[in-house]
Order: C-alpha cells, then structure tokens, then sequence
C-alpha cells in the first residue's frame, strides 16, 4: 500500500524533449494549414484561378501571343449569329440526352442482369468495367476504323453477310449518321460506369423487401416500379450527374472521331472552343464558348444537390 | 480490401432470396438472363477484339475483305508493331505517359492524403465545407478550363514541357482521392488514433504509423484510379504539348500516326492496342480495387 503511494507520489509524466519544431507540428491549426496547402493550393492555382480567368478571357479579344482587352459582350454576341455556335449547342444537348437515355436504360438493364446469381460473377463484372479502363481516344480509334467507309466491319455484315444493304454505309461522311454513331460510341464507353455503379446500389437494397412484395402478390414489374426503382433513385440520381456533366463536356470521343466534321456538323461545344481557341488561336472566343458551357453544368449539379436533399427525408437519419 | 469484401458478400443472399421464391423455368432463364448477358458482353468486348485482330493482320487481309475471313487472321504477322516501335517514336511516348502518370499520381496522392487527414481526423470549424468545395472542383470539367490553364502554363514557362501536365493532372486527380480517402478514414476507428495521442505521439507520428498502415487498401484504389485517370487524359496533353516526343500516347496516336490520306489502320490499331496494354494488365490485378474505388466515390 505504501510503496504505490510513494509511487504515485514520484511518477511525473515523462518530459519529452521536443523541439520547436516538433511541437510546431503538433500545434492544431499549423498543422490543418500544412496539411490542406498542397491541395488546396495546387486546386487554387489551377482550377479555381482558372475557372475564373476564363471567364475574363471571355471577355476579351485575346489571340495567342498577345493579352486582348476587355471588349465587354462582343464575344457573345457573335456567337448568337454564329450558326456554327447554335449548330454546337443543338449537337452538345441532343447528344447529351440521347446517349444519357440510351446509356441508363441499358446500364440499368445490364445491372439488373449481373444482380442475378451468376457463374464468374467477378470475372463478368471485370469484363464489363473493360471500356471504362481503356483510354478513351484509344478504343475511339477502334470505333474510327469500325466506322470507316470502306473497311468498316458492319457495312461488310450488311451488304456481304446478310444482304440487306448494296453500298457500304458512309458512317462519318454525312451529318446524321455521323451524329449517330458518336452517340453510339459514346453509350458503348458509357454503360459500364452506369452498370457497375447501379449493380452497387442494387446490392444495398435489403431482400427482405422482396419476400415482403412476393408474399404481397407483387408481379415482377410492380417489384421493380415500387422497390427497386425508388430504392435506387439516390445513386441514379448522382451518378445520372455525372454522366451527364461527362458527356455535355465530352472532347475526347469527338474530336479522335470525327474532329466536328463533316462539315461541322459533330461539332460539339467543347470540341468547338478547342478548334478556335487553340489551333485558331482566338483564345477569348474560345474561351466565350466554353463558359457558355457553364449554365449547364451549373443546372446539372443543382439536380443532384436535390435529389440528395431527398434522399434524406425518404429513408430517415439512419441513412446518410 | 475490406471494402471489396464487404461489397461482394451481401449479393450472394440479396440474389438467392428471391431467386427460391420465384418459380423461373431453366428455359425462360436462359432467355431473359442469358442471351442478353452474351449480347452485352459482344458488343463492349468487340472493339477489343477488333482492335487486335487489325494489330497482327498483314495489309494483304486488311484491305481485301473479300477474299480473307475478315474476323479471322490466316497469317498473323508482327510488321505493325515492328513499324511502331522502330520506326516512329513510340517507344519514347510512352515512357513520356509513364513518367507523366507516375509523377502526377504520387503528387496528388500525397497531397489528398495530407487533405483527407486534415478534413476528416482533425475537425475543424467549417471542415465540412472544405470538403464540400474539393467535392465541387470534382464537377469541373477540363474542357472549359484548357484554354485559361494554357495561358497559365504559359506564362509558367512550361509550355510543351511534361511538367505542365504533372501540375494540372492533380487538379481532377486530387477531389477524386480527398472523396476516397476521407470515406476510407472514416472506417478506421478513431480509438486507435485516442489511444495514441494519450501515449504521447504526435499527430504526425500518428499519421505516419497508424492512419496510414491501415489506410493502404484506400490508397492503393487511389492510386490506380488515378494512374489510370491521368494514363487516359487527353484534352490538357492535346493543348499544351506541342513538340512530337514530348506527346503523350494518346496524342501521339491520334496527331502523329495520322498521316496523309490513307490512314495506316494496321499501325493504327497496334499502336491503341500497345497504349491500352499497361492500364489493362494493372486492371487484371487490381480488379476488386477498381470497383470499390469507382462505387465508393459514387457512393460518398
């Protein structure tokens, strides 16, 4: 009994030699600071710092080579006569949502078919995240030769295999085929990402919830509108999100593709600012395009911020 | 990994359960599941699959589909691959996109790492919306952000330098990892770090020898998204660079390899399929990885 209290009487917490500059690293707010500083410093530098200089330049006659100055809304006023820009902006918009409903509903569709007990159910989903993978201007020039007018691999099935067709199809030679079959590459690339992310939200939904609609009577069709459909809106609605701000400001497929052609006609709003902001060299017109892009995207976040909102008053606090 | 686990247990009884309560005929499954499985796996593996019969077919094939089975090679041959990497400079893009991904990995690793740290260990006011605004740098796309961030590098003096490029990469690469990251941290408990600090570490040795250790499955999915993110990039490489070896694969490709009128389909197609090598066999051995990575970040 004695001998803990002289113990206890003794026992000092161990001085630790630190020096300054230890303990400057141990002090909170020094600490919060150096660690955020590369983060937010490089995203200020160049994201947050850009995003806004691009706005000014779109407000400037800058070229390459020379710093323009402020010339208000002449920048966009050209571009309302411009029918090359309102050509863009149809293209830009019906791309977007064509292939987002044709990617939803299949992506939808093949989620739904993976979230079936299946044999090399991982290797499946492996195979399937495939396109995502890749880079995309690499299996777009696979698309390219898919497409070409006369090696394409389908124009050879239609007219040689099957004889539904005399002459080879001019897949990237006219305006609406060609708008055609960016979107259909566009969903090839795009499915996976859908699928695989839908497939996630299919898995969290609880079986229970099934048994209870079977012994209810419930069809196939009532189990998916009544369950599985408003179960899985959440993640639809981020991912949904995404995609669409993805595909709205997509440059990749278009420009490995097609390059806006024939005769502008794929011209989408990204590739647009491209062509005359950096080979034309009018950068604040092609800065005036691209932030023209930005009512959009703004639109597109605003959908997800609410049906985030929903999320929570519809499945409770549990459910963050 | 724990992530993965976690993920692929549960469907195992989601599926199951309603599978004995319906009364599927073996016939009708086969209509319903398995004929459109097939469908779908042909058409997102076809490209693929045509890309690499293109590499190996001698021009003899390519251009006369008539005579020669077109989905099939008779006589294989390596002259594309040959021509790609000794006659143009493909082996140095390459090495140019490695270098470019690596570096542009790590920096953005090591910055998310200190930022997802700071936002979700060492909570301080107004954390959340720092959080928030990494989150919303997310929705930024490059395509409106190229033209400024080409004046930028400009006057940086980087210009048609890879420097450029590992400093902007990190801009889409760092809110995807902070995402990431800051949901990994959250699984790893908070006592760990407690019982530390009463033992008198620092913050700093706590990060170094406890948060970290544990959090190496997240960075490990961090860190292949991100090499892939930045091996696939394209619209940056395509603006800033401009001199040929210092492109990037898929620039290279596409402005390089083009030449003329008749386009070298052969070369083309092996030069795709040799640029899409790298990120296919790191998939192979990270599969699990990728698809926490990519269904967490949706999920966050």
């Amino acid at each position: 009994m004695s001998v803990t209290a002289i113990e206890t009487e003794t026992w000092t917490r161990p001085k630790q030699q630190k020096n300054l500059l230890v303990r400057l690293f141990d002090w909170k707010p020094f600490l919060i600071f150096i660690c955020l500083l590369p983060a937010i410093g490089l995203l200020m530098v160049f994201l947050t710092y850009p995003l806004g200089l691009g706005i000014w330049l779109a407000f400037t006659d800058t070229t390459i080579g020379r710093s323009g100055k402020w010339i208000g809304i002449e920048n966009f006023e050209w571009l309302m006569e411009d029918p090359i820009f309102w050509s863009a902006v149809f293209y830009s918009v019906f791309y977007t949502a064509v292939a987002t409903v044709l990617k939803f509903g299949l992506g939808l569709w093949l989620a739904l078919l993976l979230n079936n007990h299946l044999p090399w159910k991982s290797m499946l989903r492996a195979i399937i995240l495939l396109p995502w993978i890749v880079p995309t201007v690499l299996s777009a020039i696979a698309f390219w030769f898919i497409y070409d007018p006369q090696f394409s691999i389908i124009s050879y099935m239609l007219v040689e295999v099957l004889g539904w067709r005399e002459t080879n199809i001019n897949f990237l030679g006219e305006a609406w085929p060609a708008r055609w079959s960016l979107i259909a590459a566009n969903v090839w690339r795009g499915i996976p990402f859908v699928a695989i992310s839908l497939l996630a939200g299919l898995q969290t939904i609880s079986p229970s919830l099934y048994e209870a609609a079977l012994l209810d009577g419930a069809s196939p069709w009532q189990r998916f509108r009544f369950i599985t459909f408003p179960m899985l809106l959440p993640i639809l609605a981020i991912v949904m999100t995404f995609s669409i701000i993805f595909t709205f400001t997509d440059f990749q497929l278009v420009y490995a593709i097609t390059r806006g052609g024939p005769v502008n006609a794929t011209q989408i709003m990204a590739t647009l600012a491209f062509q005359k902001g950096i080979p034309g060299g009018q950068l604040g017109e092609g800065a005036a395009i691209a932030v023209s892009m930005i009512p959009f995207l703004v639109f597109a976040t605003l959908f997800s911020y609410f049906a985030l909102a929903r999320r929570k008053w519809q499945q409770g606090e549990a459910n963050d | 990994m724990s992530d993965a686990v976690a993920e692929t247990k549960p469907p195992a009884s989601t599926t199951d359960a309603p599978e004995l309560l319906s009364w599927d005929s073996k016939a009708r499954r086969v209509v319903v599941l398995y004929v459109p499985l097939l469908c779908f796996v042909i058409i997102l593996l076809f490209p693929f699959y045509w890309m690499t019969m293109t590499a190996f077919k001698p021009n003899a094939e390519l251009y006369n589909l008539r005579d020669h089975n077109p989905f099939w090679i008779s006589s294989p041959t390596l002259d594309h691959i040959y021509h790609l990497l000794f006659n143009t400079a493909y082996p140095k893009w390459l090495w140019t996109t490695m270098m470019v991904a690596v570096a542009s990995t790590f920096l953005s690793l090591l910055a998310s790492t200190l930022a997802a740290y700071a936002i979700q260990r060492l909570r301080f006011r107004g954390s959340q919306y720092v959080g928030l605004g990494i989150y919303l740098a997310y929705l930024v796309p490059p395509s409106i952000l190229f033209i400024p961030l080409a004046t930028i590098v400009f006057q940086l003096g980087l210009f048609d330098t890879p420097f450029a490029l590992i400093l902007v990469y990190p801009t889409f690469l760092i809110p995807f990892c902070t995402w990431l990251l800051i949901g990994y941290f959250k699984s790893i408990p908070y006592e760990l770090e407690e019982c530390a600090l009463i033992d008198g570490a620092t913050r700093l040795q706590i990060l170094r020898q406890i948060t970290l250790p544990l959090a190496v499955p997240g960075l490990i999915s961090a860190g292949i998204f991100s090499f892939t993110l930045s091996w696939n990039e394209f619209i940056y490489a395509l603006a800033f660079i401009q001199s040929s070896e210092n492109k990037t694969v898929a620039v290279a490709i596409l402005t390089e390899l083009v030449t003329g009128d008749v386009y070298q389909w052969g070369a083309l197609m092996a030069g795709a399929l040799l640029g899409s090598l790298p990120v296919a066999i790191f998939y192979s051995f990270f599969v699990d990885y990728y698809v926490s990575s990519l269904t967490g970040a949706v999920k966050e």
